[in-house]
């Protein structure tokens, strides 16, 4: 058992009200407007008449019945279902008592309100279990109270507590009204990882029967009676803005009822503004088919103002970026030019990749309703402060007449971190005056900026006559931002090594797209990595784990952002499962390892050839990001990494001419679709009791580097750059 | 009203590799034509005024508040949009609703009384989704297919279900919910 200060924390702690029916956290309850308190099917116990607030957390209801707000947006990484998990943990509850209610972007109770990073778990795990001891502690001292005796006589389980020596019993709703007046304790104990019963578990997806009913559950969705509807149309080529339109004829169609140009520019843009166009034209009107009628009669005259970029431009940017561009990070060990000098093999291969679009399945949209002195959104944001803060600097409103309501997100990888479409919501509702649901077309969304940077990296090794690794430097350049973590593997396990990052320019705007960076470098260093322990004549696993042994016991350098031991535990534990070493007819394997976003995972592919198509039989996956929350959420969520892995590598790419993008949807643009997935994915967890870190990344890179040693088993092709299969390929 | 055959062909084909079909279709002229139509969605009898050429997908979502049928591509790529026309699963987002007539449709709200379809019990058994945004259209498309094809290869459920992108990439998990249907007998 571990003892906690809640008190660091104690803004989250804030006792808000003990008002029946929920009181001041009531703030977003469109989905059950109509049935306010609605519980989810199959709820254990009785819809409750009161309900009582014991923290920012939890509401508990008189029947024992417990509300549990999952603070952060969902966007497929389920943690409306692993969040309130951890804090019906350590409240001790039943799961079929529990349900969940998505919380308000509020500063004050929360910390850290947004989807990125594979952060959401890992960040708030401390005041997760915070939330729910002290829930349990405040019911159980105002038992204590009830009953005149010691809270040290008493214990609590499953939402009962009980008398340690006697035969008292009382449900969490029977002491709920008493709980709201108990002092909020200075200190509470967490349970031991041992005694965890739903942590570890597999807890189905709170919203699942909502999701195969097709209840209203995503942005898209949202309505509220009075609201227009409203489409943006930005200008066609990055390098160009808008000049005019024809508007009375656009405003003449049936329909329409308003068209404008709105500027979305703020003062102090921060990182999640970026968009590629801030002047856009806006059309409001009825009905979504007639406003995509209206956007195709636009006629409007765009005006030049930057460079014109074509995709044989940024190769040749990037080209010039790695001979001579600007270092923007770097890292030096050793002697790597002598070592060079003095090695008896030499590898040097240039791998390369393409921007790439989000491409979420449900496109931006958002709702706003701004009034003279107050905002109101409501949508798909992976950032609800960002857009709150965003907001406010465009209507030149105080931070807390914003307020910022989520909705399920049908799909984040990066791209609802940039707040533009909201903003742009809300400037279309000041505009028009009243409460209106911004919708992008998929070419809108796959147009407008915030990709993948394309990046183009070098790698180069040297090896001894006993073909030990003594030399490795890696030059990467982007556009804009070069794909190279100098501290990263395999920094400290060689003794001469340098690592460059290199930045260039482009006017095509870009973002954080699902594993940034790792995306790229793990595919890279993952196959370079394999093509010199061909060069060695050793096994892949082997020269890796000959690596990770030199970092463990004699680490080159001082910074390592990772540790060896856990990195090496994923490669064993794969090698163990998948077999590894034992030849099956017809099956090439690779194999990658990888460490992001605090997790480590290494993973085996299986890989066979019918009528000349690549055929992934079988992904095993060993993945150490400590303790597994939710274990078949968990798996779901690599699982999907590594099928997004596949099909970024093998067949998505975005292609520039004179600053337009030649793919605008998903006709020209490849996603990876079901005869393309692996036929079967198996992930096995490291077991520890380390504190949980995220999945909604790390699955993904190693996939790549896995994907491309196996190909090469298959067919003896190395593949340097993606999409491995060409749009020549593709088409044919 | 017409019935287009060609274009209720090609609705049906559940994966156009082709830009053909798509570049083609629906570039209709845009017509200030209102029309009244009587469709059976769900089982029962809905009355809208609208543009013939306003797709089933605007319809549903726009004028009657079903949303569970998603918008994804508007090009019939993703399969998002997919509804049953009678026993078959078509792109809600290309067909016209000109092109309806006397069929019965079937969306994702109608697809059983307290969603206790086969499908959607193997889909939370499997515990599918991620985002859970093309759900409802992998959900319709397979329901459509299993009828008609009630013991499925893999390669079967794979070539009829290509047509419905997951970009969260549960496809494993959906071949598997399918497999778990099928199975189930009771389709």
């Amino acid at each position: 058992m571990t003892r906690i200060k809640t008190q660091y924390n104690r803004r989250s702690f804030i006792k808000v009200s003990a008002a029946a029916g929920g009181g001041m956290l009531i703030g977003f309850s469109w989905l059950n407007a109509c049935k306010p308190n609605t519980p989810e099917p199959g709820a254990g116990v009785a819809v409750p008449k009161e309900w009582f607030e014991i923290n920012g957390y939890i509401k508990i209801g008189d029947t024992g019945m417990v509300t549990i707000y999952s603070p952060n947006p969902e966007i497929g990484q389920n943690v409306r279902t692993s969040m309130p998990m951890i804090v019906a943990e350590e409240l001790d509850v039943p799961w079929e008592n529990v349900v969940v209610e998505q919380a308000p972007l509020n500063t004050g109770w929360y910390q850290n309100q947004f989807a990125g990073g594979s952060l959401s778990i890992r960040l708030s795990w401390n005041a997760l279990r915070m939330a729910g001891a002290t829930g349990k502690r405040m019911l159980m001292e105002a038992a204590a109270k009830e009953w005149g005796i010691p809270v040290s006589h008493l214990s609590a389980s499953n939402g009962i507590i009980k008398e340690n020596i006697g035969e008292r019993t009382v449900g969490y709703g029977d002491m709920a009204s008493k709980a709201v007046g108990i002092e909020v304790p200075k200190e509470v104990e967490l349970k031991g990882v041992k005694d965890f019963k739903l942590i570890g578990s597999s807890i189905k997806n709170v919203d699942g029967k909502k999701i195969v009913t097709g209840k209203p559950l995503f942005g898209l969705d949202f309505h509220r009676d009075g609201m227009q509807l409203a489409m943006i149309q930005h200008p066609p080529a990055f390098g160009m803005t808008i000049k005019d339109f024809n508007e009375a004829e656009i405003k003449s169609m049936p329909g329409v009822k308003d068209a404008f140009i709105i500027d979305t520019s703020i003062e102090e843009p921060g990182g999640f503004d970026e968009k590629g166009f801030k002047q856009l034209i806006a059309i409001v009107g009825d009905s979504t088919w007639q406003l995509m009628q209206a956007k195709k009669a636009l006629k409007a005259n765009w005006e030049t103002t930057g460079e014109l970029e074509s995709s044989d431009i940024h190769v040749k940017r990037l080209e010039k970026a790695l001979a001579t561009g600007e270092v923007q990070e770097s890292r030096m060990d050793g002697n790597p030019e002598a070592a060079f000098k003095k090695a008896a093999k030499i590898v040097e291969r240039t791998y390369s990749a393409p921007f790439i679009a989000h491409n979420t399945l449900e496109p931006m949209n958002f709702f706003a309703n701004v009034t003279a002195d107050s905002a109101e959104l409501i949508g798909p944001t992976q950032t609800p402060e960002a857009l709150e803060g965003s907001v406010a600097k465009l209507l030149k409103l105080p931070l807390e007449n914003v307020t910022v309501n989520m909705t399920r997100i049908g799909g984040g990888f990066g791209r609802r971190l940039y707040v533009h479409f909201g903003v742009e919501a809300a400037a279309i509702s000041k505009k028009i005056g009243g409460p209106v649901k911004l919708i992008y077309t998929r070419e809108d969304d796959m147009t407008q900026g915030t990709y993948r940077p394309t990046y183009r990296s070098i790698y180069k090794a040297g090896l001894d006559e006993n073909n030990n690794l003594i030399a490795f430097t890696v030059k990467g350049a982007g556009l804009p931002e070069g794909p190279v973590f100098p501290n990263r593997f395999p920094a400290g396990a060689v003794e001469n090594y340098s690592a460059e990052k290199i930045k260039a320019d482009t006017n095509v705007t870009t973002g954080a797209w699902r594993a940034p960076r790792s995306n790229f470098t793990a595919g890279a260093e993952q196959a370079f990595l394999d093509e010199v322990a061909e060069a060695a004549g050793k096994d892949p696993i082997d020269f890796r784990l000959e690596l990770f042994d030199r970092a463990i016991k004699d680490p080159v350098g001082e910074k390592h952002e990772y540790e060896a031991e856990r990195y090496a535990g994923v490669l064993k534990l794969v090698k163990e499962k998948a077999n590894w070493g034992v030849a099956k007819p017809n099956v090439h394997r690779g194999v990658a390892a990888y460490f992001c976003h605090s997790t480590y995972v290494a993973e085996v592919f299986d890989l066979s050839i019918k009528n000349g198509k690549p055929i992934v039989e079988k992904v095993w996956c060993a993945v150490d990001c400590g303790i597994v929350v939710n274990r078949d959420a968990a798996k779901n969520m690599i699982e999907g990494g590594v099928i997004d892995g596949i099909g970024h590598a093998m067949y998505s790419q975005l292609t520039f001419d004179n600053g337009t993008t030649h793919q605008m949807n998903f006709d020209k643009y490849q996603l990876i679709r079901h005869s393309q997935a692996p036929k079967e994915i198996e992930v096995f967890f490291v077991e520890n009791e380390i504190d949980p870190t995220g999945l909604g990344e790390p699955g993904l890179p190693p996939a790549i580097g896995a994907l491309a040693n196996a190909l090469y088993k298959a067919t003896g092709q190395r593949h340097y750059h993606q999409p491995f299969v060409t749009e020549k390929q593709l088409v044919g | 009203m017409f019935f287009n055959l060609f274009l209720i062909k090609k609705l049906l084909h559940p994966y156009y590799s082709s830009n053909n079909f798509v570049n083609s279709t629906l570039s209709l002229p845009y017509t200030k034509i209102m029309a009244n139509f009587k469709l059976k969605i769900n089982g029962k009898t809905q009355q809208i005024d609208v543009d013939p050429n306003t797709p089933m997908l605007w319809v549903l979502r726009d004028h009657l508040k079903l949303v569970g049928t998603k918008y994804g591509c508007g090009i019939s790529q993703c399969g998002a949009c997919t509804i049953h026309l009678g026993d078959n699963a078509v792109r809600s987002c290309q067909l016209p609703i000109s092109a309806v007539g006397e069929q019965n449709i079937t969306t994702i709200e109608g697809l059983s009384e307290n969603g206790d379809h086969p499908v959607q019990k193997a889909w939370l058994e499997e515990d599918v989704y991620q985002c859970g945004y093309c759900q409802a259209g992998q959900i319709m498309n397979a329901t459509a297919f299993l009828k008609k094809n009630p013991n499925p290869t893999d390669e079967e459920i794979e070539g009829a279900m290509n047509g419905n992108i997951c970009r969260c990439g549960t496809y494993t998990r959906i071949k598997k919910a399918i497999k778990t249907a099928a199975n189930s007998q009771i389709v």
